[in-house]
């Protein structure tokens, strides 16, 4: 169990880093096609955010409600992953190949970019979710409350 | 040249990972992996490889040093294990160390066109994932479409681990 971390500075601080890291790891996950980063980078930064919002302002705290209900979505990014997949196959080609993704009024090139940035949202929401995840079933083992946070 | 840049870097590789077994303290410990993890991304980023880089020090520098630091806190913080080195390791290591390096000269040169990993069907992917894709960033678009039972492989690996992570750390008296 994570208890708030009592310093003004380092909640002042934590106000202001993590909704910029949060549009980091955001701008990281969508641009990952032309520059470096993706889905998997993205979503670290965003469960990194997100713990450090954990370790700030407790478990409990208000301030990290976001992080408490992102884990209600444990499964969901497979579930994009293979649906984007799944999807390909009801447009009558292959698994996972996402030129039969039946979009209206796209070539070839972008129903393939669409699926790549589609599957990179999935992997970065099951990344994000299962980083959040270990992180709090690793705080919730503590045997006392030892306060070290 | 550009060796007064690398020559420092990879001394200071070699003492982070030194540091982090030698070190008595293990949150000290931790923090050296955490530096080790960024002097290793920096050498990937000067290798060429900065998708490498990016995830070597987001989740190197980052992630794993917040899950160590939350290991440590719910047990102890210092390094009770001191045995001596039994011989077969102090003779064994370095001999194997030699090994390696024998085996390294027969590596091909870096960059060399003609090496096989250059020569099967990478270059495919290079001429044909702009046109194919549309996406710039060739290692996004092998990861993601070339390549996505991989991928897809890999996030069950990831999801499976978060789910035996729950199991295996829940609280045994809620």
């Amino acid at each position: 169990m994570i208890q708030e971390h009592d310093s003004v500075i380092v909640q002042t601080l934590g106000r202001v880093v993590i909704p910029l890291a949060q549009l980091f790891g955001l701008y990281v996950l969508v641009f990952g096609q032309h520059g470096p980063g993706g889905g998997f980078v993205g979503g670290v930064i965003l469960a990194m955010s997100m713990i450090l919002s954990i370790l700030i302002f407790g478990q409990d705290g208000a301030d990290s409600r976001l992080a408490r209900k992102v884990l209600h979505g444990d499964g969901l990014g497979l579930l994009i992953f293979a649906g984007v997949g799944g999807l390909c196959l009801i447009g009558g080609g292959q698994f996972m190949n996402y030129a039969s993704l039946e979009v209206p009024g796209l070539d070839e090139p972008s129903r393939r970019y669409l699926g790549i940035l589609l599957t990179q949202v999935g992997v970065a929401v099951d990344v994000g979710v299962t980083g959040v995840s270990i992180a709090l079933s690793l705080s919730s083992s503590e045997k006392e409350e030892v306060s070290h946070v | 040249m550009t060796l007064s840049f690398e020559i420092p870097l990879l001394v200071l590789l070699i003492m982070t990972a030194a540091g982090a077994i030698l070190v008595k303290d293990l949150v000290s410990a931790v923090f050296i992996l955490g530096s080790y993890s960024f002097s290793l991304a920096l050498v990937w980023a000067w290798l060429g490889a900065v998708d490498v880089a990016f995830v070597e020090a987001v989740v190197g520098a980052g992630l794993t040093t917040v899950f160590f630091l939350l290991t440590l806190f719910s047990t102890s913080q210092q390094d009770t294990r001191r045995l001596p080195a039994p011989w077969t390791v102090v003779v064994g290591l370095p001999f194997l160390g030699l090994l390696l390096l024998y085996g390294a000269h027969d590596l091909p040169l870096f960059g060399d066109p003609a090496s096989p990993a250059s020569m099967h069907i990478s270059s495919e992917y290079l001429e044909r994932s702009l046109g194919e894709t549309r996406t710039p960033n060739v290692v996004s678009s092998v990861l993601m479409d070339y390549r996505s039972f991989d991928t897809l492989i890999e996030t069950v690996v990831i999801f499976t681990a978060g789910i035996a992570c729950a199991f295996l750390l829940k609280r045994r008296d809620p």
